[in-house]
C-alpha cells in the first residue's frame, strides 16, 4: 500500500472505531444507567426496559458490536486488497 | 458418603484426568510454546481459553448471588455490564494492535515501546495485581472441596495446587491453553444444564433470558411484602453518578488485566485476535446472560419457600445449606435459635454462593447435577489461576531474567527459569490460598481499579500517539496507581473515612485514577524527549495490516 491509501485504510478504521465504541457508551452508560428511569417506564416482554438494558441488553449489543468490528474489518482488509493468509507466525 | 459427596468425587476425578490427559499431550519444549503456545492457537478455542480464564470461581459461584441477594438486582448491572463491556474496548482498541507489535507479555510491550524503567514499573503491577486475583482463586479451589466432599481446606488447595503445577509447568501456555478449553466447556454445561431446569420449573419457559421476564413482576411483589426495595427498580443502593464509575472501572479494568491481554499474544494472526475477542465475548455472554436469570429464579423460589415457614417444614435445600452455615438467622447465629417460631427470606441471612450451589436442589434436580456443579466450579477455578500463575513466571522469565539478568540465556535456560519461577508461584498462591489476608476478597474487587488505574491508558495512547514518551507513560502509570491505592488504603473502614471523597466508592475510584493516568501522561509527554523516529514509524506501521519489513525486525528482536 502507498502512504495514501494507508492513510484511507486508517481513516476507515478510526471511523468505524468511533461509531462502535458511541454505541457501546449509549448503550451501557446511557440505556442501562443514566437513562434507565424514563426506559423503566416502558416494559418489554415482562422487562422494565431499562432494567432488561443494564442487565441483558448492553451484554447482548457488545457481542453484536464486537460481531460487526470483526465482519467490518474483514471487508476492509479486502477491500484495500491486504487479507491475512494464515501466515507463519514469528516471535522473537 | 451422600449421593452428593459421590458423584462430585466421580466428576472431580473424570475432568482431572481430562485435564492432566491434555496437558501431557501439549507438552511443550520452546520458550515461544511456554509463553504463548507458539502463537498457534485457532480463534475459537483461543475465545473459549480466554473465557474460561476471565470467569473465575467468584463469576461461577458468587456472580448470581451478588446479582440478585447482595445487589438486590439493579445495582448488580455494575458487574454485569463491567465485566464484559471491557472486551468491546479489548476488541476494538488494544487487541489488533499488541498482537501485531507481537511478544510475549504485557511488560514487554511497556519495555519496547517506552523504556526500562517503564517496563519495570509494569512488571511489578502485573505481579501485584496476578498475585492478588490468584490467592482469591486457590481459596476458591479449597472451598469447593470443603463445601461438596467434607475435605479441609488446606487438603483443598493442596490437591489444587499439585494438578495447577502439573499441566502449567510440565505444558506452559499450550498445556494452559488446550486445558482451559476442556475447563470451559465443563464450567458452562454444568451452568447451563440447571438453569434451563430451573427456569423450565419456575417459569415454565426452558430459556433462561426469556423466563427471567415472566417472573419479575411476581419478584418485584414478593420484594414488596418483605419490605424490599423493587427488584428492577433503579438506584435503590447505589446512586447513578456511582453506578456509573463502578462500571466504568471494571470496564477499563477489564481491558487492562494482563493475565487477559496476555491472550491475544496466542492467537495466530491480527485476524484472529479479532476473532478470538468475538469467541470470548460470545462465551462469556452465556454465562453473563444467564447468571441474572438465575438470581432472579432463585431469589423468587428462595422467598416463595420461606414464607412464614418454620424449621420442622423448612425445604431440603434449607437443611443441607444452614448443616454448613451458608444460612444463618439475620444476626449470624445458627439457624436453630429460630426454634419452632414461623420465619421468612429477612429473618434469615442467605450466603451469596447458595444461589449457585442450591439452584439444582431448588430446582429439584438429581445429585449427579450437584456434582457436575462442583465440578464446574472447579474447572472456573483452576483455569483462572493457571493462567494467572503464567503472567507472573512469564514476566519473572522474560521480563525480568531474560532482559534484565542475563540477556545470554539459551532457550533451555530461560524455559528452566520460567518453569522454577512458576512452581515458586504456584506454592506461594497455594500459601495465600490457605492462609489468606482477611483484606483478599476486598482486595480482589480492587484489582480491576488498579489496572484501570494503571494500565489502560498507557496502551491505549502508546499505540494511537506516537508522541507518547517514556517519561509520561511512568509518571501517569506510578501517579494513577499510587493515588488509586491511597484512597483505596484511605476509605478502609479502619481509618474511618469509609464514605471518601463525595461518596466515591473505593471500587469506583479506580475511574477517577483512570483519567489522572491519562491526563498526567498527556501533560508530561508534552515535555520530555520524544520517541525515536524508528519507534514512531514502528507505532504507525502496527496501524496496518500486512507484516512490513520495520514491524518484522521488531519481532525478530532486532531492534
Amino acid at each position: 500500500m502507498d502512504d495514501q491509501r494507508r492513510q484511507e485504510y486508517w481513516r476507515k478504521n478510526v471511523r468505524l472505531m468511533a461509531v462502535l465504541l458511541s454505541i457501546w457508551a449509549l448503550v451501557s452508560f446511557g440505556a442501562g444507567i443514566i437513562f434507565v428511569e424514563p426506559l423503566n417506564e416502558i416494559t418489554m416482554a415482562g422487562f422494565p426496559l431499562g432494567f432488561w438494558f443494564s442487565q441483558q441488553g448492553s451484554i447482548l449489543v457488545f457481542v453484536a458490536l464486537i460481531a460487526v468490528y470483526v465482519w467490518r474489518m474483514d471487508k476492509l482488509d479486502a477491500e484495500f486488497g491486504v487479507e491475512e493468509v494464515e501466515q507463519e507466525v514469528h516471535h522473537s | 458418603m451422600s449421593a452428593i459427596q459421590t458423584w462430585t468425587l466421580i466428576f472431580a476425578i473424570l475432568t482431572f484426568s481430562v485435564y492432566i490427559y491434555i496437558a501431557y499431550a501439549s507438552r511443550v519444549s520452546d520458550t515461544a510454546g511456554f509463553y504463548v503456545a507458539g502463537g498457534g492457537i485457532p480463534a475459537p478455542a483461543n475465545g473459549a481459553a480466554i473465557a474460561a480464564d476471565w470467569m473465575s470461581a467468584a463469576s461461577f459461584i458468587s456472580l448470581a448471588g451478588i446479582v440478585g441477594l447482595a445487589y438486590n438486582g439493579y445495582a448488580g448491572g455494575v458487574f454485569l455490564m463491567g465485566w464484559t463491556g471491557g472486551y468491546v474496548l479489548l476488541a476494538l482498541l488494544l487487541a489488533p494492535y499488541l498482537r501485531k507489535f507481537g511478544k510475549y507479555t504485557l511488560p514487554d510491550f511497556v519495555g519496547d515501546r517506552y523504556n526500562e524503567t517503564a517496563r519495570l514499573v509494569a512488571v511489578l503491577a502485573a505481579i501485584v495485581v496476578s498475585f492478588v486475583y490468584v490467592a482469591g482463586q486457590m481459596a476458591g479451589v479449597g472451598l469447593v472441596f470443603q463445601r461438596f466432599l467434607n475435605v479441609g481446606t488446606t487438603t483443598g488447595v493442596i490437591i489444587g495446587m499439585a494438578i495447577v503445577f502439573f499441566y502449567a509447568v510440565l505444558g506452559g501456555m499450550k498445556g494452559i491453553t488446550w486445558t482451559q478449553v476442556a475447563q470451559y466447556s465443563v464450567l458452562i454445561v454444568a451452568y447451563l444444564i440447571p438453569a434451563v431446569a430451573v427456569s423450565a420449573k419456575v417459569t415454565g419457559v426452558p430459556l433462561p433470558q426469556i423466563g427471567f421476564g415472566k417472573i419479575l413482576e411476581e419478584l418485584n411483589g414478593l420484594q414488596a411484602d418483605f419490605g424490599l426495595a423493587e427488584y428492577s427498580g433503579a438506584f435503590t443502593q447505589i446512586s447513578m453518578p456511582n453506578m456509573v464509575l463502578i462500571t466504568a472501572a471494571l470496564m477499563f479494568g477489564t481491558a487492562g488485566l494482563p493475565h487477559v491481554i496476555v491472550r491475544f499474544y496466542t492467537a495466530k494472526s491480527v485476524r484472529a485476535a479479532r476473532y478470538s475477542a468475538l469467541w470470548a465475548i460470545f462465551f462469556i455472554a452465556l454465562l453473563y446472560t444467564t447468571a441474572p436469570s438465575v438470581a432472579a429464579f432463585t431469589k423468587l423460589q428462595i422467598m416463595k419457600d420461606l414464607n412464614g415457614t418454620t424449621l420442622a417444614d423448612a425445604p431440603g435445600w434449607f437443611n443441607t445449606w444452614s448443616d454448613v452455615g451458608l444460612i444463618t438467622t439475620a444476626s449470624g447465629a445458627p439457624v436453630s435459635e429460630l426454634g419452632s417460631s414461623s420465619f421468612g427470606y429477612t429473618d434469615v441471612m442467605i450466603n451469596n454462593d447458595i444461589i449457585v450451589l442450591a439452584s439444582p436442589e431448588i430446582g429439584g434436580l438429581p445429585a449427579p447435577i450437584v456434582g457436575l456443579v462442583a465440578a464446574g466450579a472447579l474447572a472456573a477455578a483452576l483455569s483462572t489461576a493457571s493462567g494467572l500463575l503464567l503472567v507472573i513466571s512469564s514476566s519473572v522469565a522474560n521480563d525480568v531474567y531474560y532482559k534484565k539478568i542475563n540477556p545470554q540465556a539459551s532457550e533451555s535456560q530461560q524455559l528452566m527459569v520460567g518453569r522454577i519461577a512458576m512452581a515458586c508461584a504456584i506454592l506461594v498462591a497455594g500459601y495465600l490460598g490457605i492462609n489468606p489476608p482477611g483484606f483478599v476478597a476486598q482486595v480482589v474487587a480492587l484489582a480491576f481499579g488498579l489496572a484501570a488505574a494503571s494500565f489502560f491508558p498507557i496502551l491505549v495512547l502508546g499505540i494511537f500517539w506516537k508522541k507518547a514518551t517514556a517519561a509520561g507513560a511512568a509518571a501517569g502509570m506510578i501517579t494513577g496507581l499510587t493515588v488509586t491505592m491511597a484512597y483505596m488504603i484511605w476509605t478502609i473502614d479502619i481509618y474511618g473515612n469509609s464514605a471518601g471523597i463525595w461518596d466515591i466508592p473505593e471500587t469506583g475510584f479506580g475511574t477517577i485514577g483512570m483519567l489522572i493516568n491519562f491526563a498526567v501522561t498527556i501533560v508530561v509527554s508534552q515535555f520530555t524527549r520524544k520517541p525515536s523516529p524508528q519507534m514512531q514509524d514502528l507505532v504507525e506501521e502496527i496501524r496496518y495490516p500486512g507484516r512490513s519489513k520495520l514491524v518484522a525486525a521488531h519481532q525478530e528482536g532486532e531492534l
